[in-house]
């Protein structure tokens, strides 16, 4: 049976990670597990204040791992992390579900690491100083990387960043595939660009082809054409019950232009 | 195996209770406090028909750990009348058909109240929004949405 | 247009029948509330799980993880010893271990398990139960049962199914097709002489469609309660659909008296068909009757969805006569009905199914081959529109390809072929309270759609009956898809003798790999061997007498009540 020890502080609670041990952060993925028979049989978790806390100002924002997706639509700070945190659950799941645990998340959920993907943010370690880049911790993560602690995210500048997440039912649905983008220009001419899917591979992934498609370009007709045409490019996503893997790589270049074409405009 | 004391509020009412190491607030509620008024649909957070709110926020029973509900304020569909005085919610889905099987109900009852709560004139796509979390199977969306207008219209008026 | 929008969005045309119809409607159009409305709204509605009993005991299942395989053996002994343990049931503790549904009706053989232990034939079929203190207890000790599988080819396709040296599915039916009227591995209709037909119409057109399964999936999973009650009786709470029906395969299966069992249901969290199948009912009661308490069987949401019955795939081939002018005048099907690994209600199903072909329109000439066949899928059932849904998603996308061939307007060519009172049916019963003329014309109008000046005037009440009426002058018949060892003077009998059930604790195993050359001329073993005189179960009950046929008033599906 499921035995549950809850620390007063993450790095006591990340000192108590032995082998096996599962940790449970807003518990929307490890409750499942426990009531399926099939969670680790040592969860650790902590009550941790700090991990609530959030910082909103400046040009780096930060994101206690236990920050709830609710907590980010109530802080008009954080206006840019909105959409995707829209599209996270239904009510319920916005308020228990967190920014660290969405890392953890598998598909078809998971999508704000999508975004943080996209947004270059790096993640704090419990009991360690100084920071990974989200890639790391994403690429690590079917491993134990140590206790999310806190996410930092760069601010984009406004109008650069756009997120969207396909679904089948709406408002509220598993994803299909989403797609994060951060597309700075200067002068017309985009710069640093970086893009994120979720849904077109075993987790969270960049797409080099369409920043290559997109960076040093004028977001004109034909880089739009381009960066649909090479969207789903070298990827293997999956085929379960919600789509193909053909159907997956046939909408992402369309999705991925009409979320530019919107950016544009807008 | 080591039963976990847990004191909460429980609608307005102090209870202590033990839960079973790993039990999920669902399960704690019903069998262990006979409110049976929060119902299993999935056990995986997906249907929200165990819906109950948690210091005033819509969570699901079914994935929280009963445990880490000591010392907070729980609340569930059984709690929404007044004694025999029903909230105005329960009259307008009485009042527009809005329940047919009856199983969603609770949950999309405590969804409405705590929508209603923080903002008594949502508008029909913040009332879609809020509910969005609940699965209806009998198809019954469009009355549900109506009941909650129609609450949120009186009181917008009154 | 007379027209009066409800409250509801909806209109009433009262401009369509108006005299047909009373206008002093006490009901409709009016907001009442459901008589059980406040119990749903208080959360106090006493749904199956909602009864709460000391000691209550948790049911979970250990299942087949193979589409198809023999079950060597099945060891419980690990399981036994675990935490909270009280007892694990296999095959051999169930009084009557196999069962057809609609035996209740006299309709079809005993196929199915009620705990496999000979073999499975889909995944996710139910070899032993766990009963545990607690659900986690039982899931635990479910996982640490062992069973010794050895996997056996599985056929997952209607028509790959009934190709010779396919994999015997079903034991009872080993060609894989069920039985109708003791003589044919499909259901017939003839009506006319489509093969006529087809060859002096102007156009044929033909069709292959095909609908996927479809879970019903109730927010209220399936599941039952069950306790002792007093002077020997058992209590048993269910979700169930059909109390009555889920009584008597209780009765049946576990052989005990009805008068036994109590059962209390009635409010169901949602059904849609899929709560019919009568799976928890016989499960709560003989744990309570082997371990002296009250037992819980519930599927979680997992299992409702893999191994809970959709409603089955169907596959359907349609070939229509069509002359230059629309008119339809010969219709020819083929159909699969994938009922899964077992019977439940499929067979009837296609009864249903082919009464209702060839859709709503008059057609002199109509031919169907309908098998209800067996695959290593989950078992079907019933859903909403039960047997008609699938039919009629095939004649609908079909009516729209005639449309394209001969040129009309779709909506046009349904008009046309509408059949109208009076019209005689292709299952020989006189159409009556047609509507499918103004609905096409109302739907017509909302959606914008032109329509020629004919179809626009037309009325179900007029150009009917007449020679339309009549039957066909010749109906071509055939023997195709005879078989033979199954009597057509009952359902419940295969060779002409009358199955008993079987006690599965007495039965040997059920032999396997013993395909009879040819296809059905062999009983399997354990089903048609006489048992040793077991208590007679309930006796079945005769059929119902038809009602009595209608007076001036008529329910139609339709359109309620009209007077004729």
């Amino acid at each position: 049976m499921t035995e549950v020890q809850t620390y007063p502080t993450i790095d006591e609670a990340a000192r108590a990670m032995a082998r096996g041990a599962a940790y449970m952060g807003g518990g929307t993925i490890v409750m499942r597990e426990v009531n399926a028979g099939t969670a680790a049989p040592v969860l650790v978790r902590t009550d941790d204040p700090t991990l609530r806390q959030l910082r909103a100002q400046g040009d780096t924002v930060s994101l206690g791992a236990g920050v709830t997706m609710a907590q980010i639509l109530a802080e008009p700070q954080l206006d840019f992390l909105h959409p995707v945190a829209r599209r996270v659950g239904g009510p319920q799941v916005r308020n228990m579900g967190t920014v660290g645990g969405n890392l953890f998340a598998a598909h078809p959920y998971g999508d704000f690491a999508v975004a943080l993907l996209a947004l270059g943010a790096r993640v704090q370690l419990a009991g360690t100083s100084g920071a990974r880049p989200v890639e790391d911790v994403l690429r690590d993560r079917a491993r134990q990387v140590g206790l999310v602690a806190a996410i930092e995210v760069p601010r984009p500048r406004h109008g650069s960043f756009g997120f969207t997440k396909v679904s089948r039912v709406k408002p509220k649905g598993v994803s299909i595939l989403s797609i994060a983008v951060l597309a700075p220009q200067t002068g017309g001419t985009l710069r640093g660009v970086r893009v994120a899917l979720g849904g077109m591979g075993s987790g969270p992934l960049r797409s080099a082809a369409v920043e290559r498609a997109l960076d040093g370009q004028r977001l004109d007709r034909t880089t739009l054409e381009k960066a649909q045409s090479v969207a789903s490019d070298g990827l293997q996503p999956p085929t379960d019950a919600l789509a193909s893997a053909w159907y997956r790589s046939e909408v992402v270049g369309v999705h991925l232009r009409r979320l530019l074409q919107s950016m544009e405009s807008s | 195996m080591a039963k976990i004391p847990v004191t909460f509020t429980h609608n307005g009412t102090d209870r202590a209770a033990f839960a079973d190491p790993g039990q999920n607030l669902l399960e704690f509620l019903r069998r262990g406090l006979g409110d049976l008024s929060p119902k299993y649909g999935c056990g995986q957070g997906a249907c929200g028909a165990c819906t109950v709110t948690i210091d005033g926020q819509t969570q699901l029973a079914c994935l929280v750990l009963a445990e880490t509900v000591q010392g907070r304020d729980v609340r569930t569909a059984a709690g929404l009348a007044d004694g025999a005085t029903l909230d105005p919610l329960q009259e307008a889905f009485m009042d527009h058909f809005a329940a047919q099987c009856g199983y969603c109900t609770p949950g999309m009852l405590v969804s409405a109240r705590a929508l209603l709560d923080t903002n008594p004139t949502p508008t029909r796509e913040e009332v879609i929004e809020a509910i969005s979390g609940n699965l209806c199977r009998c198809t019954g969306y469009e009355p549900i949405i109506e009941a909650i207008l129609s609450v949120a219209g009186r009181r917008a008026t009154a | 247009m007379s027209a009066q929008s409800g409250k509801n969005g909806f209109e009433l045309r009262k401009d369509l029948f108006a005299d047909e119809r009373d206008d002093n409607l006490n009901e409709i159009g009016k907001r009442i509330r459901r008589q059980d409305i406040e119990g749903h709204v208080t959360g106090r509605s006493p749904f199956y799980d909602d009864h709460l009993f000391d000691g209550l005991l948790h049911i979970r299942c250990v299942r087949s993880p193979h589409h198809h395989a023999r079950i060597r053996r099945i060891d419980t002994s690990r399981a036994a010893g675990m935490d909270g343990v009280v007892r694990i049931v296999t095959g051999a503790d169930v009084p009557v271990n196999l069962n057809t549904l609609l035996s209740l009706l006299d309709f079809g053989l005993d196929d199915e398990p009620v705990l496999s232990h000979a073999k499975v034939a889909y995944k996710g079929e139910p070899v032993a139960a766990v009963i545990a203190a607690t659900e986690a207890q039982a899931r635990a000790a479910a996982q640490a049962v062992q069973v010794d599988w050895e996997v056996l080819p599985h056929v997952l396709d209607v028509e790959e199914a009934l190709k010779p040296g396919a994999p015997t599915v079903n034991e009872t039916y080993p060609a894989n097709a069920f039985v109708y009227h003791g003589k044919y591995d499909h259901q017939k209709l003839r009506y006319g002489d489509v093969d006529r037909a087809l060859a002096e119409a102007d156009h044929v057109v033909e069709g292959r469609y095909e609908m996927s399964p479809i879970e019903q999936a109730p927010i209220e999973t399936c599941g039952a309660i069950a306790a002792q009650e007093q002077n020997g009786r058992y209590v048993c709470y269910t979700g169930t659909q059909a109390l009555f029906f889920s009584l008597g395969t209780a009765s049946k299966v576990l052989n005990l008296p009805s008068s036994r069992l109590h059962f209390i249901g009635g409010t169901v969290g949602g059904g849609f068909g899929g709560k019919v199948d009568s799976i928890h009912e016989p499960l709560a009661i003989l744990g309570t009757m082997l371990t002296g308490r009250p037992c819980k069987s519930q599927w979680d949401r997992e299992e409702e969805m893999q191994v809970g019955a959709p409603r089955g795939a169907e596959r359907w081939y349609v070939t229509d006569g069509v002359m230059k002018d629309g008119r339809i005048t010969a219709r020819k099907f083929t159909g699969y009905f994938d009922s899964g690994a077992y019977t439940r209600l499929s067979s009837y199903a296609i009864i249903k199914g082919v009464g209702h072909l060839p859709g709503p329109y008059t057609i002199p000439n109509v031919y169907a081959d309908v098998y209800c066949v067996y695959t290593n899928r989950t078992p079907a059932t019933a859903m909403r529109g039960f047997g008609i849904t699938g039919v009629d998603f095939a004649i609908e996308a079909h009516m729209d390809k005639v449309a394209e061939r001969v040129g009309m307007n779709p909506v046009d060519l349904r008009i046309l072929n509408a059949y109208r009172d009076g019209d005689m049916k292709a299952h020989r019963r006189v159409a009556k309270n047609c509507a499918l003329v103004e609905c096409c014309q109302v739907a017509a109008e909302k959606a914008g759609v032109r329509l020629s000046p004919d179809p626009l005037a037309a009325t179900s009440m007029t150009g009917g009956g007449g020679p339309r009426g009549a039957l066909p002058a010749h109906t071509a018949t055939d023997e195709n898809g005879r078989v033979e060892g199954f009597s057509s003077g009952s359902y419940a009998q295969k060779d002409g003798v009358s199955v008993q059930p079987v006690a599965a604790s007495k039965a040997p195993a059920m032999a396997t790999g013993q395909r009879a050359p040819g296809g059905g001329s062999t009983p399997p073993q354990g089903v048609s061997a006489p048992s040793p005189a077991p208590p007679a179960p309930v006796p079945s009950q005769p059929a119902a007498k038809k009602p009595a046929r209608s007076g001036a008033m008529r329910f139609s599906s339709l359109s309620g009540f009209r007077r004729r």
